[in-house]
């Protein structure tokens, strides 16, 4: 909403020293913000001047050589519209003007001396949208009377001065001049001042000729009037001028009434050719299917959630929305018939964001007051009358089921400053309530509020806490420390301690897109679950949520690989998302992505590969207190975006919480191995407190073996005989090297270390030595393993 | 006897110094001071010698054996060192050559101010709280009074699933979800950050970002009012953005409070002296907030009689963009390594 201040002064005696920039703080200041706010026009030194001479430039094919009288002077100027002849009166920049897109300074134009600018409306910053054809093209020619020497911007009533608001969605009553004049007259005490709504009639009745029809609950309130014999012509200059500075096109005096009473009372109007309506206008749902041009030109198919009005047959109009090309003022229009209506702002919130969303469509969004309704109808009227030429006809047809008394809420001084935290006086109170034009009554420590009818986001207590609040001013109110009794904050650092220990381990954390393609959703996992795909996805790349958290860091190793960094180990904490037996959730997922060089340094490079993928996993599960719990089993069911030989699910107490390897050759050719543990399931396994054991006074014993073994054997699987065949005196069995060769064929050799103590005495060879007889005899029986001696 | 002696002495001391191998000095010990040395010998020969004598010469031998072992120790003292030298030497090493370490991890700007915010507010004896980003219309809008058809609901532009599931378009949604949690109706002090998306992406506008919540419920008329809500996030900023931060309340619109107030900080590009950040202002809109709208209380199971409360919100990537100094918001989630590598040390404080 742009407020344009002369429209403004027709309703208050604002102070003529406050400048522009100081009211749209202090509008600010009370909750209404703005973009902008400037003069209408903002170019400097200008004045009207007179060609008296125009020659064609010697050099040019196009340009002219003026010499214009700007009273005390005459500048030759050289200037390239096609309009610009001797004898017209003109805008002048003269050398030094500041205009929108230029500062005018002397010059030399293909050798002739140019001493300033012969300005075009649009070169001085009126949008080209508000011109005729004629400026569109070219200068502004100024009437033959126009005073040489004197400002333009005075003369042509453009010394207006705007303030672009940014307004919240539940001030629908600062949509109009009216509303904006008792916001800035509760900031500076200034009084409104009513409308003049005075003006003739004649005639029978409209309610003998005319009727309204509204056969839908989604109309309130529908006025008909009939303004008679108009004459379409120009608006007078205010009424173009205040238009334009508001951002709205002047077209004719007619339609420009409407508009300008839009603009003035906040109360859209629809103005009809009253010869090609009929005798009925009605107001109904559309039928599905219907049809109905709309006056730009567009054919639209109508639903049945859209409000029309109709001539008691056809659609003629979408209500609220846009009127129908059928019955659209023009040039020739005699005879006019006004709506002014109330539709339902979700009806038309709906159908106008299917079709547009317009000056009239917003404000019937936010809500409309009966009672402006009523004062809109006779100010157009009344307009139409001094502006039109018309005849009003006696009569309103009037549907009206809407309420038109203003609430009364009653508040204590003691609730505002609970509220607040104030110490406001009844009197501070009632002075803000009078500054507001709400009236008050005073009953013992109640003050019954009567709140206008156009304040309709005013219903409650604490909304008129707001008022005062705002009107006193936010910044006299001193803030502090709540008072509250001590209590501890908690939070759950287990996110974090994993964050922590993931970065000490030398990965980068990232932060990625939830979104992605439903193609990528499926892979790296066997889980059976629905996809979730949004119902209207910005792009075809992020049109649904991620159940695993590696399409979205393979995506960016890839972006990373695409800028020359080869070496990638990310991770992140982050949530997938599916749908299971009608069920809806979300998964803490915790995703690692390893490639390139992870031991770095002289000698020391090493490429990641998938013992130290599983070492990050296996130091992440063993700081989080599940050591010895977990396993890394073969999937039962190969997943197929994985190297089939290179993978497994992590194990721990028999549930699969995640899982690990190298991303298949065909998707990846570099070496890229992916870790992701299900956090939710993971965590939800307890771990006991950490509790000291007593250390072993006594000496370890050291022992190696080696045996051969066929390939598939793992190394699990021959820990497991090995510990069930030494019982609790080996404390460790630890692999130390495996060997396959040609030689070897099937078999594979494999060394492991054995540690053996006791927390009650030394060991001696006597009783370690048949243990290792057992371990041996396990190996050969179980998993026909040879002894390398 | 005596000369002879003496010259025993002298020749073992030469002998000595010409030594320069420990080894070589072990054998010559065992020569000069040894069972077969020859002042083992001459001692081994006193009982030869006339019985006055026998002291005097066992006196001179034993002295002579002394300087020996001293002459010995000093040079095996000496040997050693050098050895010592030589070994320390020739292991002497390059230390300006590059070390032998892991890949370098790090830690993601969104995720530290994260922190920061969650460990300021703890600090305050807030609960910091989880909730869902895959949340419901009744939760995400309903519940914080903005039904159906409600223009509010144009401010956010939400990405739906179904008619009743989206992806929250604020953490407001968690508001809800701990009072109706809250089975007592106990007061309440909580903050939930994390993840949020709408329906908008251009040059400083991410369809996901971070946001962080905070509500306070209690009694009636205690530690809920707009100066507590002003002092509280006074604190807040001071500590985020610097001591001398400033605070500006503007009255505002959002449908869960009433009355609303929109904050703008002193511009941390500027410091409030104008500048294209700020628009020349002075001032940057960073937060929302107000007192808990009746109707949420209520609608929650707070009575709005015995209860009031406020809440608080902010984007957290704008805070992070400022607190690093990075220019440009989609670094945030391009995930460039050069980018994230950056991050890779403990924050000052």
């Amino acid at each position: 909403m742009i407020l344009s201040r002369n429209f403004l002064k027709d309703y208050i005696d604002l102070d003529e020293n406050i400048d522009i920039k100081t009211l749209a703080e202090n509008m600010t200041r009370v909750g209404n913000e703005y973009d902008l706010a400037q003069k209408l026009v903002p170019a400097t030194k200008l004045i009207i001047g007179r060609v008296l001479e125009c020659v064609d430039h010697p050099d040019s094919d196009h340009l002219h050589c003026c010499k214009v009288d700007i009273g005390n002077e005459v500048l030759s100027i050289v200037c390239g519209a096609p309009n610009v002849r001797a004898g017209i009166n003109v805008i002048v920049a003269q050398v030094g003007a500041e205009l929108p897109e230029v500062t005018i300074k002397k010059g030399n134009i293909r050798g002739q001396e140019s001493c300033g600018m012969i300005c075009a409306l649009y070169e001085i910053g009126i949008d080209k949208k508000y011109l005729s054809e004629e400026d569109k093209n070219g200068i502004h020619i100024l009437p033959e009377d126009a005073p040489i020497g004197k400002d333009p911007i005075e003369y042509l009533k453009l010394d207006d001065e705007i303030i672009d608001f940014d307004l919240t969605a539940n001030r629908g009553d600062l949509l109009s001049m009216l509303g904006m004049a008792y916001e800035v007259g509760a900031i500076y005490g200034n009084e409104v001042k009513p409308l003049d709504l005075s003006h003739s009639e004649s005639g029978e009745d409209l309610n003998n000729s005319f009727e309204v029809r509204v056969n839908t609950d989604n109309c309130s309130l529908f006025l008909a009037r009939k303004a008679l014999n108009v004459t379409i012509k120009e608006s007078p200059d205010f009424i173009k001028n205040r238009l334009i500075a508001c951002g709205i096109r002047p077209i004719n005096n007619v339609v420009d009434i409407s508009n300008y009473v839009m603009i003035e009372c906040g109360q859209p109007l629809h103005f009809y050719d009253a010869d090609r309506l009929g005798n009925v206008i009605e107001t109904r749902m559309a039928q599905e299917g219907e049809k109905l041009t709309t006056l730009d030109g567009i054919e639209r198919t109508l639903e049945s959630t859209d409000i029309v009005i109709s001539d008691g047959s056809r659609a003629i109009g979408l209500a609220g929305v846009m009127g129908g090309l059928d019955t659209e003022i023009e040039e020739t229009t005699k005879n006019v018939l006004i709506e002014a209506a109330i539709f339902d702002s979700v009806r038309v919130r709906k159908t106008s964001k299917k079709i547009v969303r317009s000056e009239a469509s917003n404000r019937f969004e936010k809500g409309l007051d009966a009672n402006r309704t009523y004062m809109a109808m006779e100010r157009a009227v009344k307009l139409l009358e001094a502006y039109a030429d018309a005849t009003i006809q006696t009569g309103t047809v009037v549907y009206d089921k809407a309420n038109k008394e203003p609430k009364k809420v009653d508040i204590k001084v003691e609730d505002i400053n609970n509220l607040l935290g104030t110490e406001i006086s009844l009197e501070e109170t009632l002075n803000v309530f009078a500054k507001l034009a709400f009236e008050t009554t005073v009953n013992g420590d109640v003050i019954t509020v009567t709140v206008p009818t156009r304040r309709m986001d005013i219903s409650i207590k604490e909304d008129l806490i707001e008022e005062v609040g705002r009107i006193y001013g936010v910044d006299n109110i001193k803030g502090k420390l709540p008072n509250a009794p001590m209590r501890m904050g908690h939070v759950d650092k287990t996110d974090r301690e994993i964050r922590n220990k993931m970065i000490s381990l030398g990965l980068n954390e990232t932060l990625s897109y939830i979104l992605i393609n439903d193609k990528d959703v499926h892979k790296y996992t066997n889980d059976s679950f629905e996809e979730l795909k949004l119902n209207d996805p910005m792009t075809e790349e992020r049109n649904t949520l991620r159940y695993s958290l590696i399409p979205s860091l393979y995506k960016i190793y890839e972006y990373n690989r695409a800028h020359y960094t080869k070496d990638v180990c990310i991770y992140e904490v982050g949530k997938g998302f599916w749908k299971k037996d009608e069920v809806y959730g979300e998964s803490k997922k915790l995703c690692a992505l390893m490639t390139g060089e992870y031991y770095l340094g002289l000698g020391m490079k090493k490429a990641v590969d998938f013992y130290i993928i599983k070492g990050v996993a296996e130091e992440m599960l063993d700081y989080l207190g599940y050591g010895n719990r977990y396993s890394f089993v073969l999937p039962k069911e190969s997943i197929k975006e994985f190297h089939p030989g290179q993978v497994a699910e992590i194990n721990v107490n028999g549930e699969v919480v995640g899982v690990i390897g190298r991303i298949h050759p065909e998707i990846s050719k570099d070496a890229v191995y992916v870790l992701e543990i299900d956090l939710d399931k993971l965590l939800a396994k307890k771990v006991g407190k950490m509790k000291f054991k007593e250390i072993s006074i006594y000496p370890t014993v050291n022992k190696d073996i080696a045996v051969t073994i066929d390939k598939d054997v793992t190394s699990d699987e021959i820990v497991k005989v090995i510990k069930k065949a030494a019982g609790n005196l080996l404390i460790e069995a630890k692999l130390f090297d495996i060997y396959t060769s040609a030689m070897l064929g099937d078999k594979k050799s494999v060394a492991y270390s054995l540690t053996f103590g006791s927390n009650a005495k030394t060991l001696t060879d006597d009783e370690i030595n048949p243990l290792m007889e057992k371990i041996i005899a396990a190996l050969e029986k179980n998993l026909n393993a040879e002894l390398r001696k | 006897m005596k000369e002879k002696i003496e010259e025993i002495r002298n020749a073992a001391k030469n002998m000595v110094d010409e030594i320069v191998d420990l080894q070589e000095l072990q054998e010559l010990k065992v020569k000069l001071l040894g069972k077969k040395s020859e002042l083992s010998n001459l001692l081994k020969g006193l009982g030869e010698l006339a019985q006055e004598e026998r002291p005097k010469v066992g006196a001179w031998v034993n002295e002579a054996r002394k300087e020996i072992e001293e002459k010995i120790g000093e040079a095996e003292k000496y040997l050693k060192e050098k050895a010592m030298a030589m070994k320390l030497e020739s292991e002497k090493i390059d230390i300006t050559a590059p070390s032998t370490k892991i890949t370098r991890g790090s830690k993601h700007p969104i995720n530290r101010v994260i922190e920061e915010i969650q460990d300021i507010f703890v600090s305050m004896g807030y609960d910091v709280v989880d909730g869902p980003e895959l949340e419901t219309d009744e939760f995400c809008f309903e519940r914080l009074n903005l039904p159906q058809g409600h223009p509010a609901r144009d401010m956010q532009d939400s990405f739906y699933i179904t008619e009743e599931y989206l992806l929250r378009t604020q953490t407001s949604a968690v508001q809800a979800r701990t009072m109706l949690a809250n089975e007592e109706k106990s007061p309440i002090r909580m903050i939930c950050t994390g993840k949020t998306y709408r329906r908008e992406d251009d040059a400083t506008h991410s369809h996901q970002f971070n946001q962080v919540e905070g509500l306070v419920i209690d009694y009636k008329d205690k530690n809920t009012s707009l100066a507590d809500l002003k002092g509280t996030l006074e604190v807040f900023m001071k500590k985020m953005l610097g001591p001398n931060t400033e605070l500006r309340f503007r009255p505002s619109y959002f449908p869960f409070t009433e009355p609303s107030y929109e904050v703008d900080v002193t511009c941390f590009k500027c410091g409030g002296k104008g500048c294209p950040l700020c628009k020349k202002t002075g001032w940057i809109e960073l937060l929302g907030s107000g007192m808990v709208h009746p109707r949420v209380l209520e609608m929650n199971g707070y009575d709005p009689e015995k209860y009031s409360g406020f809440a608080f919100g902010t984007g957290i990537d704008r805070l992070a963009m400022f607190k690093y100094g990075i220019t440009d918001m989609r670094y945030l989630y391009a995930n460039d390594v050069r980018f994230l590598s950056q991050f890779d040390r403990q924050d000052k404080e």
